[in-house]
């Protein structure tokens, strides 16, 4: 499965592709924002999105609600440090498949994305 | 600022250093920030809307930041520039997490990343202006919360 990885910070663009590494799952690309995250979804058509929500220029959930209208099939997770549950509450709404607030741990991220990939 | 505020910025900073590192900070006692209240070598400084406005600054040593940075990438050694993209993230997380006990309608800006002093932090910062002392790994940080 192709995944893309959505973050301002390059650190956790890093620590998230590297607590994946051990899944079966494609890194398409990285990106920093919500424009770039569109430009990629287009480009590389990515089964799974880690995606942030407070980035510049677009944030995560504008992006997520228009990552879905144009590819509905695409499994997102959101990951972010605004942790409140309404937050996540949103996230779910506009169809998120799940929601990892941070700080996180390695194991934290593969459980959540076990989930989505339907192997939990 | 009330004492609950206060109690709860201290919580969110302890248990974001021990989830990610299994080591919890210590915190100092809380202060008013002066002209003489120096910063460390890289700042983090997110600007806060909504129902409160103001500024949360965190500011790091390279070691401090270094040997952080070296649990999230699991020992990988961080670049300089890294170091300025992990002291916004770990300012974001800090003040992300904030929202639990402000509510929804906290909202925080995109960090802006500053390397020595900062004269224009004070500009955004609503006085007056608490220092938390953060103690880890037997180095020091401090974070800054200015809000109205």
């Amino acid at each position: 499965m192709k995944l893309l990885i959505v973050d301002d910070s390059n650190i956790m663009q890093k620590a998230i592709g590297k607590y994946l590494k051990e899944f079966n799952l494609e890194i398409v690309g990285y990106a920093g924002n919500g424009e770039e995250a569109l430009v990629m979804c287009e480009r590389y058509k990515p089964e799974i999105v880690t995606l942030d929500i407070t980035m510049p220029k677009m944030d995560g959930l504008t992006c997520l609600e228009k990552i879905l209208k144009l590819y509905p099939e695409t499994k997102v997770l959101v990951i972010s440090a605004l942790k409140d549950s309404a937050t996540g509450l949103k996230a779910l709404k506009l169809g998120a498949k799940g929601f990892l607030p941070k700080p996180f741990t390695p194991q934290d991220l593969q459980e959540e994305i076990e989930f989505i990939c339907g192997d939990k | 600022m009330n004492e609950s505020e206060l109690k709860a910025f201290i919580k969110i900073v302890t248990e974001y250093f021990e989830s990610i590192t299994g080591q919890p900070a210590k915190m100092g006692l809380p202060f008013i920030k002066d002209d003489n209240t120096d910063v460390f070598d890289f700042t983090g400084v997110i600007g806060v809307s909504g129902t409160r406005k103001g500024a949360i600054y965190l500011s790091a040593p390279r070691e401090l930041l270094q040997e952080f940075g070296g649990y999230i990438l699991e020992g990988d050694e961080l670049q300089d520039s890294e170091l300025y993209d992990l002291v916004g993230e770990m300012t974001n997380t800090i003040s992300g997490n904030m929202r639990e006990h402000f509510g929804a309608s906290f909202f925080i800006s995109v960090p802006i990343i500053v390397k020595g002093k900062i004269d224009d932090i004070q500009l955004k910062l609503n006085p007056p202006v608490y220092i938390i002392p953060i103690e880890w790994q037997f180095s020091h940080c401090h974070l800054a919360i200015g809000l109205e």
